[in-house]
């Protein structure tokens, strides 16, 4: 169709900037969606829990009475879960990753298991929860403790560990490869001197964002039994007297900083809610945290670098 | 180069250290007081374990979990845990469960609940229900007919009823079935249940033609949101929940007793023994505290003879009872 005068293309021009101011609006409705149901979210459980946002609230145990109830246990809990699933699922997941993209030959093979990993990242946490139950709390007999948590935690944010690690990996230039290949250098120290501090900044987001997906994780750890009133903290993982470090702490009874909240909004007493909305406030100040933690050192990782 | 090597060292080593945890972890810990089961209990006995481990000053050590109590009862029998809280007796098929593993248990009772049929405050036509009605009401019939309050008694207004209750995980929804069907377990499908009371006093709170049923705590934590709905006894009596009906037994059929079941072989344990008897000691002042009916004071000390005299097994012969007196109760014979 063939314009016929400078009015009707001025019109048609026009239209569709219409569309894209329409298109414009649209998006930031979609946004304002979702930010402000978070902002309200997040500023609601300040005002319920603001007033006990103490330090007592942190250094107490819970307790039957509202008012004196804390989130020491769950804290701690938290923090040694956390510290459990970072420790295996890094080492593994990067390996993975690292073997996927560096080592493995190109076949229908590692296509069947980069298939299945992008699919273990969508199975819903229960099912990893089940798994754990029948395989860590009995057939290892690890029990209800921190290291069974930590673990069933580290299977549920592997798989988002290892795709992080093999993007991060192919943002790489196939010239800095080739260049060091060039130079004679072995698959590993290609690895090792290139390839691993270059997606540094990368691999730490992803195993950031799976930690903030596992710091909120409540079906596998309630599935796997984990307890609700715990008012003693796992044995210190350090120690006074040789050999400095004890591992004691892996095989203790634990809660975490979800089930607390859970517990608390099922209580009778109103007063709990308040408790719930605090602890609320806090886990996801945790989340921020960590993702403010992740930004930081893609940012600092990424200035390092000079190609 | 030393730096690199360290820095090469450190993954390797935090591995390493796991792998051993974890290889440790194997060992069971003894000095643990582990205790999972009914959410209707949990207050009572998380009272008791906070009390208990400041009057031990933090020596022994006491994990309260929930699992609801056939989730405790199922771990309880596989010998997981000491104490399985109760919010009904033994069952049939658990009783054959922890036979088969060869758990032997002490069937304590440690407080009564009440369970409370509740209604919105603002409404003005219910004075009181019988049990008939209540059936009329909950019955598997029901589901889809009984739709309206004037359909359960023509006196009441053509509203729509909207119905509450309890999930049917829960020995609240066990025991309610039982005392106002006539069988445990069945029940309408057709109404909101949930196993977290709050969502049913939600849920009754803000609609006027609801009616729900829970524990009593929950009703006695929320007395301006919801009102309670006096229930006609078996001698023709309405009467209200409260603290002094339940002990004088005239809150018939809805008061039942509830449990801790102590396993014979952590009984033997000191710290366990320490914490029972502490339990039995205090349990009538902190399940007050906690809004539950404590049980006559000659109760606990009754339990403390069985302890001691070794009376194993459950009263109640695997199935729900409803209506049993305290009394009855304590004096029946028990068996495994």
């Amino acid at each position: 169709m063939a314009l016929q005068s400078a009015a009707e293309i001025r019109a048609l021009i026009a239209r569709h900037k219409r569309r894209d101011v329409i298109f414009g609006l649209f998006g930031i409705l979609c946004l304002a969606i979702g930010l402000l149901t978070f902002a309200t979210l997040f500023v609601d459980m300040l005002i319920d829990g603001y007033a006990r946002l103490t330090p007592e609230f942190f250094t107490n145990f819970p307790s039957r009475r509202a008012g004196q109830a804390g989130i020491l246990s769950a804290w701690v809990g938290t923090v040694m879960v956390m510290f459990v699933t970072a420790a295996v699922a890094v080492p593994l997941g990067v390996a993975s990753g690292i073997y996927l993209e560096e080592y493995a030959s190109k076949n229908w093979v590692t296509d069947v298991i980069e298939i299945n990993i992008s699919n273990l990242a969508g199975v819903p946490s229960i099912v990893y929860g089940l798994l754990a139950l029948g395989l860590f709390v009995y057939q290892f007999g690890l029990g209800q403790s921190v290291a069974t948590a930590g673990l069933t935690l580290a299977l549920l944010i592997l798989p988002v560990v290892i795709v992080a690690t093999r993007e991060a990996i192919r943002a790489i230039p196939a010239a800095i490869r080739e260049a060091a290949y060039a130079l004679g250098a072995t698959r590993w120290q290609v690895v090792q001197g290139h390839i691993l501090p270059y997606s540094m900044g990368g691999i730490m987001t992803g195993v950031i964002i799976g930690m903030a997906r596992a710091i909120g994780e409540t079906a596998p750890i309630i599935t796997i039994g984990a307890l609700t009133f715990i008012a003693f903290l796992p044995p210190s993982p350090v120690g006074a007297e040789f050999p400095f470090v004890s591992f004691e702490w892996l095989t203790s009874p634990f809660t975490v900083m979800p089930i607390q909240i859970f517990n608390w909004t099922s209580r009778p007493d109103p007063a709990f809610q308040a408790n719930a909305a605090a602890a609320g406030f806090i886990l996801v100040f945790m989340t921020l945290a960590m993702n403010g933690l992740a930004i930081w050192l893609r940012y600092r990782i990424r200035r390092n670098i000079k190609w | 180069m030393v730096e690199k090597h360290i820095r090469r060292a450190v993954p390797a080593l935090i591995l390493g250290l796991v792998a051993a945890g974890v290889v440790q972890a194997q060992s069971t810990q003894s000095s643990v007081v582990r205790i999972d089961g009914s959410s209707t209990v949990y207050p009572i006995t998380e009272a008791v374990a906070e009390e208990f481990q400041k009057a031990e000053k933090n020596a022994i050590k006491v994990t309260v979990g929930i699992s609801g109590t056939g989730g405790g009862f199922k771990k309880f029998c596989r010998g997981e845990t000491d104490i399985s809280d109760a919010s009904r007796p033994i069952l049939k098929k658990e009783m054959e469960a922890c036979a088969a593993a060869g758990i032997k248990y002490f069937e304590l009772p440690v407080a009564f609940d009440a369970l409370t049929v509740v209604i919105n405050p603002k409404n003005a036509f219910i004075k009181q229900m019988t049990v008939e009605e209540l059936k009329k009401l909950w019955e598997p019939g029901a589901q889809g007919k009984m739709t309206r309050w004037n359909q359960v008694n023509p006196a009441w207004p053509d509203a729509p009823v909207k119905l509450f209750g309890a999930g049917s995980d829960s020995g609240t929804f066990d025991y309610f079935t039982e005392a106002i069907v006539g069988k445990a377990k069945s029940s309408r499908g057709d109404y909101t249940a949930s196993e977290d009371d709050n969502v049913l006093v939600q849920g009754v709170a803000q609609d006027i033609n609801a009616i729900g049923y829970f524990g009593y705590a929950y009703y006695a934590e929320n007395t301006a949101r919801l009102k309670a709905v006096p229930v006609v006894n078996p001698k023709g009596k309405a009467v209200l929940p409260s603290m002094d009906n339940v002990i004088n037994g005239s809150y018939e059929p809805l008061s039942r007793p509830i449990f801790i079941y102590v396993a014979e072989k952590a009984y033997a344990r000191a710290e366990v023994k320490k914490f029972v008897e502490f339990y039995l000691k205090h349990g009538a002042k902190l399940s007050r505290e906690v809004k539950y009916v404590p049980l006559p004071e000659k109760a606990y000390t009754g339990n403390l003879e069985h302890l001691k005299k070794g009376k194993l097994g459950t009263v109640f012969g695997g199935t729900a009872e409803v209506g049993i007196t305290i009394d009855e109760l304590m004096k029946r014979e028990a068996k495994l």
